[in-house]
């Protein structure tokens, strides 16, 4: 790993780093010394483990698409059901160990952001369970998209704040719980969702969420014998991604492609696709890869997927574009509510429209491979809190 | 070395902070030209940024009203050359990493230095990422300013002794804005300041309004800054908005110059 300096900690090639302000500081140096302290504590992992598996239902399946593979006539596809965990998707692995570190720590109220709610959803239900007080920032715009998920939380006992600044959606809802922790921070931890945001946060949710890749190995090395040769996730922030992919990154032969939401298309304003459309820049803690103009600011990115609809992309996965080890590729909305259709129909499966990124990747990839060759795809969310969106793309009111 | 030191030579200092292009470039001239007539010390153009997550809702609401203007760096780096004909104080630009890094950090610097800024003040780049702008900085003789906040407790030694220009003592938590009431310990912070660096001034911003406010922030350091209370003023008056802020700068001036 190469750093820019070496004061700069939580470096992957040239991303990562800390970009904040000096006033929370003190606090990602206080969480890097204890998530240190605990990560390899026998402890803290017994206690994980155990809210992983008989709280949350872990492990998850991975179950094998038979209609699907037939179907499409190519490669044997393998479904990793996150969208079967407690909260309803892969955000839960995360939320839980941050929530357990940060009662470890002393602190009594977790703040998070949140795009479609799942994060929210989740962190609102750890906090219920460690009885811990929750805030949930989420944009305007998303809290009208996701309104179920809104009183979702509001039912497990957090405080959901809109928020309206800027585009009113999920990289609003991060500068504001940023805002929020550089206001209280004695009591507070601030649960980042995804794997960005400053150093330890990319290292500590991807560790987290890693859980996903090492299952997966286990449970294709148990149903095939061998290594699949893709493994197929949606690329947000990353942190589906990242946990699907983490423990194959040194597999070679394991091909590694995350799914970023194209819009409208990459070729338009209307888009989300941050390694296909952005450049390096700095921002929210990180230097990685942003959709930005000429000047520096931030594109108001767009996607039907309130989860993929940001900015930037975690500085692992940047890093995993510059070696070439992981291949990104965008898939616009129509694609992914084909898939998101597609799949409910054809395995009985409603995945989240997140998901639905993936699955649209993946069927055109599986029909161009042999019979012989296997890809899992990452279904990080199930799609309930989707089907209002979609009726109404397919021009249908409908009244959650 | 900058020109920055000469903005603590005439008594306890006065940092006015202005975002440029709020509502227009042409009020933004007017309102430092009133604010240096006045007695503003030094000036700190805020170049806006589309996420501002240092800000309050008043910067926050500046910075989305000069970006709807159509304001750019360009277009700043303009503005700035035509004030410099008649403003002579110190001046560094506030804003956020992106829009220098984006901009090729090297060829910022050397346009600010051009056009007659004399520092950089970037609110989330903290001493352990400073490395990636300090450097071009230091090359065109631009002053990269450090800041301190309430929680920075034992890192003020490390970041006083590294410090140019001046120390912005945060005072405290939270983002930028108009408080009631300050509560922090700021003599403990500029103490620790001097203790690790006796020959680098403190300035003290966030949340101060009031003559009162100044006068009591005063006592502590070498200089008060204020934006919130400003910008507001800018927000109320728009285009007329410069005679306005000539008139608040000096109350505030006042309170503090004979300190």
């Amino acid at each position: 790993m190469e750093e820019k300096t070496n004061k700069s900690r939580g470096r992957f090639g040239v991303h990562g780093g800390q970009y904040i302000p000096e006033t929370l500081m003190n606090a990602v140096t206080e969480l890097e010394n204890a998530y240190n302290h605990y990560k390899d504590d026998p402890e803290f992992n017994r206690e994980l483990t155990e809210l992983l598996n008989e709280y949350a239902g872990r492990p998850s399946l991975l179950y094998f698409a038979k209609k699907m593979t037939e179907e499409l006539g190519g490669a044997k596809i393998y479904l990793k059901r996150e969208d079967l965990n407690h909260t309803g998707s892969h955000k839960i692995n995360n939320v839980l160990g941050q929530a357990l570190l940060a009662k470890k720590m002393g602190k009594t109220r977790l703040i998070a952001e949140t795009g479609a709610g799942q994060h929210g959803v989740a962190t609102a239900t750890a906090a219920a369970l460690l009885g811990m007080e929750c805030v949930v920032f989420m944009g305007k715009e998303d809290t009208e998209r996701q309104a179920l998920n809104v009183y979702r939380m509001r039912l497990l006992g957090s405080q959901v704040i809109p928020v309206t600044t800027g585009t009113a959606t999920l990289k609003d809802a991060v500068s504001e719980a940023m805002r929020e922790w550089t206001n209280r921070i004695d009591d507070t931890h601030y649960c980042l969702g995804s794997v960005m945001g400053p150093h330890p946060f990319p290292t500590i949710v991807r560790d987290f969420q890693s859980v996903i890749s090492k299952e997966i190995k286990a449970q294709i090395m148990e149903k095939e014998g061998r290594l699949p040769d893709a493994v197929i996730a949606c690329v947000g922030g990353g942190s589906n991604a990242m946990g699907a992919f983490y423990h194959f990154i040194n597999d070679k032969s394991v091909r590694l492609i995350g799914c970023e939401a194209a819009g409208r298309g990459i070729d338009t304003f209307e888009t989300a696709a941050t390694i296909n459309t952005g450049r390096l820049g700095i921002f929210h803690g990180m230097k990685s890869y942003f959709c930005q103009d000429e000047f520096g600011q931030i594109a108001p990115v767009y996607s039907i997927s309130a989860g993929l609809d940001y900015p930037g992309i975690g500085p692992e996965h940047a890093w995993l574009h510059d070696t070439g080890r992981a291949q990104y590729v965008a898939v616009t909305d129509d694609e992914a509510v084909e898939a998101f259709e597609y799949l409910s129909k054809t395995e009985g499966i409603i995945p989240a429209i997140e998901s639905s990124h993936a699955v649209a990747y993946a069927m055109k990839l599986a029909a161009d491979m042999d019979k012989d060759k296997i890809i899992v795809i990452n279904i990080s969310g199930r799609g309930d809190k989707d089907v209002a969106a979609i009726a109404r793309y397919r021009g249908e009111e409908i009244y959650e | 070395m900058s020109n920055i030191k000469n903005a603590f030579k005439n008594g306890k200092a006065f940092v006015a902070f202005i975002t440029c292009g709020d509502p227009t470039l042409e009020t933004t001239e007017q309102v430092v030209k009133a604010a240096a007539e006045n007695g503003a010390d030094l000036i700190e153009l805020g170049i806006p940024f589309s996420d501002p997550t240092a800000e309050g809702p008043v910067i926050q609401g500046a910075n989305i009203r000069a970006l709807s203007g159509g304001v750019t760096t360009d277009k700043i780096f303009e503005t700035v050359k035509k004030i410099r004909k008649s403003v002579s104080v110190p001046m560094v630009f506030m804003t956020y990493a992106n829009v220098v890094y984006s901009y090729g950090t090297e060829r910022f610097c050397k346009k600010a230095r051009e056009v007659g800024m004399d520092g950089i003040i970037l609110p989330d780049v903290p001493f352990e990422e400073k490395e990636e702008f300090a450097p071009a900085c230091r090359k065109y003789g631009l002053d990269f300013i450090s800041l301190i906040a309430p929680t920075s407790n034992d890192r003020i030694s490390m970041i006083a002794k590294e410090a140019e220009g001046f120390v912005y003592c945060v005072s405290s938590l939270g983002v930028t804005g108009v408080r009631s009431e300050i509560t922090t310990d700021i003599s403990a912070m500029t103490k620790l300041v001097r203790q690790a660096n006796p020959d680098i001034p403190c300035a003290i911003g966030f949340g101060i309004s009031t003559p009162e406010q100044a006068k009591n922030m005063a006592r502590h350091a070498d200089g008060v800054i204020v934006g919130s209370a400003i910008v507001k003023i800018v927000e109320q008056y728009a285009n007329n908005a410069a005679p306005f802020v000539g008139e608040y700068v000096k109350s505030m001036k006042t309170a503090i110059e004979n300190m």
